[in-house]
């Protein structure tokens, strides 16, 4: 009976929450008009919570076995959280945040994303979304091959429909944020990982998104690159953004002020921290 | 997507891997090559062809005082004792009003004998007694001397104008054949004029001719016999040389009693067996350009193969593009464009070859290339990328992020 146990029985999340298909508006802040804005400003617990899954279960069916990679989740992420997920291999962490990314769809289950029903949206309307109000990092970087830091950057602006001399000014910034400013012109295959993964989450960052998922994208860094990247985290959620990342390393996990455990496709544990005392105090 | 991004990821997919690229092409590259030098090599022959009408030039029919062949039956067995061409039938196809269309008519009375000159000879001399027109209605240009008048017909002078071969086989190089009296058989003809050399069509060597006054030949060579071997009607253009055959046939019918369904004679109108053999080769070319283009469809498969192996080595490109929002239409862009670069790169190496091959010359054929088959063959080349490559980018366009993704 974590926190989120109170409103497993309620029909309807918070608020205005349920139906509303079709095109997602904009933020206001979101708008692709700021250039200076990577970092944006939101503040926290105002409006429907960014994520709300509600008994979601993801079943991979496997010849005669059915796998439960999600066997009932719920979960309510309220905008300006900074939430580390853990768990063993094979618990479902990178299921869920696939989930939660517009990547994949539940077997069954709700799952609203700033108080959209997802299964409402078609494709396209997916894509918007994954384009505009989510950015994702991955473990393993997932950068295009043969294609500098700069046009990597872009390509998210690209599918935004941001005219070229826009999108290259929003790129430079995004990488002036993540301190990469003389990495601009090298193809992956030119940097460390550390550096790949900077470039990672300056393309995630770049279209100014409200929520940023990230599947330990510290898990093939050392130390002093993951501390770069959760030091960009951090800066990130302390000016107003939601920031879920999934880890295995506790010293990662500290930087977030709540942990929420998975076991076998469930919610096994959720705690909140104050992070400021463990950090600065 | 903006397609200056979708070109460049295309160009940059194509070149990571460019002995792939360039064999793929090549399916293209000799199908639009093939079909523009096909094309062209058609398009050549047939306008030899026409060159050759034109060089018939003259508007010319023949009628030859034997047997018809291929038009009906011949006047069975009477053909012996009655039909001939006399000088009233030349008399009457060349009157204006009753044959408008004819511009004149050469009487031709030809036989095949030796001619001799101070020790020399040939013996395969074509002699041919006809009439000044003979030699614009055939094309003959006198290089040297004079041609044949009206005066030597009227008065049976033993001239001749002869051609290239006979002052070969008969005069020393530098010798002036002019005014020299030459022997065919035994009948003494003074040379009045030199041919130039006639360019030889098929059968017999043009150039191997004596032209002397029909009159004399009646008189010396041929028996003393009225009958011509042949009339050449030349009529007044191009656009008349049918009305001039029917005109013809009309007189001759009338005079022989008969219907022109029996004439005993055969009308040969070159220019329509031209047109005939012209039809036939065009035939042959549409055949090849179908061959040709044969190519071209293998070509697009080989396309198809490819951006299938592509699409599957980039799933995890397609599966990251999808996960930061490339909505569909922007991945079957990429693809798309990258199936059409392909077949263009390929279409245009084609071109510049195919126009490159069309300055050779095959079998005596010019070949001329035509912008059509150009622009066409780059036309159906795009087509080909698109169609080609339409399946293979939206199977990209289809495969959902997660899968693609986790894609190894
Ligand atoms: N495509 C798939 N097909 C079948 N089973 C799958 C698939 N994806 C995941 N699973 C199964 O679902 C379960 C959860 O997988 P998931 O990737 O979410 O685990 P995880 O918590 O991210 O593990 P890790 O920490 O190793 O990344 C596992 O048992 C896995 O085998
Ligand atoms: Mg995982």
């Amino acid at each position: 009976m974590g926190p989120d146990g109170g409103w497993q029985n309620d029909a309807t999340p918070v608020g205005p929450l349920p139906v509303r298909a079709g095109p997602i508006p904009t933020g206001s802040s979101g708008s692709p008009g700021s250039s200076r804005a990577v970092l944006g400003a939101r503040t926290g617990g105002e409006g429907p919570p960014v994520i709300a899954l509600r008994h979601v279960t993801r079943l991979y069916r496997m010849g005669d076995t059915d796998v439960h990679a999600l066997a009932g989740v719920s979960l309510v992420i309220e905008r300006g959280e900074f939430v580390a997920i853990m768990g063993a291999s094979g618990s479902g962490k990178s299921t869920m945040m696939n989930v939660i990314g517009c990547l994949d769809v539940p077997t069954s289950g709700r799952y609203w994303l700033d108080g959209v029903d997802v299964r409402n949206l078609d494709e396209s309307a997916l894509a918007r979304i994954r384009n505009r109000k989510i950015g994702f990092v991955f473990q393993s970087f997932n950068l295009i091959p043969r294609t500098t830091a700069l046009a990597n950057v872009e390509l998210p602006l690209g599918y935004a429909g941001v005219n070229a001399r826009e999108r290259r000014q929003r790129a430079l910034d995004a990488l002036d944020m993540v301190g990469l400013t003389d990495r601009t012109g090298h193809v992956p295959s030119e940097m460390s990982g550390g550096q790949q993964q900077r470039v990672a989450v300056a393309r995630a960052i770049v279209t100014n998104p409200s929520l940023i998922l990230a599947d330990e994208p510290t898990g093939n860094l050392d130390t002093r690159s993951s501390e770069d990247i959760m030091a960009i985290f951090d800066q990130l959620n302390r000016a107003g953004r939601t920031v879920v990342l999934i880890t295995h390393e506790p010293d990662i996990a500290r930087h977030t002020r709540r942990v929420v455990r998975l076991r076998d496709g469930q919610v096994v544990s959720d705690e909140r921290f104050d992070r400021r005392e463990a950090v600065t105090g | 997507m903006n397609i200056g991004n979708d070109l460049r990821s295309a160009l940059r997919g194509l070149s990571s891997n460019k002995l792939r690229s360039a064999l793929t092409v090549l399916g293209i590259f000799i199908g639009v090559g093939a079909v523009i030098i096909v094309v062209a090599y058609g398009n050549g022959s047939s306008q030899a062809v026409q060159n050759r009408i034109k060089a018939l030039g003259t508007n010319t029919i023949t009628i030859l005082n034997r047997g018809r062949f291929g038009r009906g039956p011949a006047t069975g067995g009477t053909q012996s004792q009655a039909a001939t061409i006399t000088s009233q039938d030349v008399a009457n196809i060349s009157d204006p009003n009753q044959a408008p269309d004819v511009l004149s008519v050469s009487p031709v009375l030809n036989t095949n004998g030796t001619a001799s000159y101070s020790g020399a000879s040939d013996s395969g001399v074509s002699l041919t007694g006809t009439t000044p027109t003979y030699l614009t209605a055939e094309d003959y240009q006198v290089q040297a001397g004079s041609s044949l008048t009206t005066q030597n017909v009227a008065h049976h002078d033993q001239v001749a104008v002869i051609g290239q071969t006979l002052v070969s086989d008969l005069f020393q190089v530098g010798q002036n054949p002019i005014g020299a009296e030459v022997y065919f058989g035994s009948v003494r003809f003074q040379v009045i004029g030199v041919l130039a050399t006639k360019a030889s069509g098929t059968g017999a060597d043009p150039n191997n001719i004596a032209l002397v006054p029909y009159t004399t030949a009646q008189d010396l060579l041929t028996g003393y016999t009225n009958n011509f071997t042949e009339l050449i009607v030349q009529a007044r253009s191009a656009g008349a040389v049918n009305a001039a055959e029917q005109e013809t046939a009309d007189i001759l019918a009338s005079a022989n009693q008969t219907s022109v369904a029996n004439l005993p004679f055969t009308i040969v109108n070159e220019a329509t067996l031209l047109a005939t053999s012209a039809s036939t080769s065009s035939t042959f070319t549409v055949l090849l350009t179908v061959i040709a283009a044969v190519s071209l469809l293998v070509g697009g498969i080989g396309i198809m193969n490819i951006m299938l192996v592509v699409v599957t080595e980039r799933t995890r490109e397609i599966g990251i593009r999808k996960a930061i929002g490339a909505p569909r239409r922007a991945i079957l862009g990429q693809f798309l464009t990258e199936a059409v670069l392909l077949s263009l790169i390929g279409g245009l190496a084609g071109v510049v070859v195919g126009v490159i091959g069309t300055h050779f010359r095959i079998a005596g054929v010019k070949p001329v290339p035509t912008t059509g088959s150009v622009v066409g063959a780059f036309a159906v080349t795009v087509a080909v990328g698109v169609f080609f490559g339409f399946y293979p980018a939206s199977r990209a366009a289809a495969l959902r992020p997660v899968d693609a993704l986790r894609y190894e």
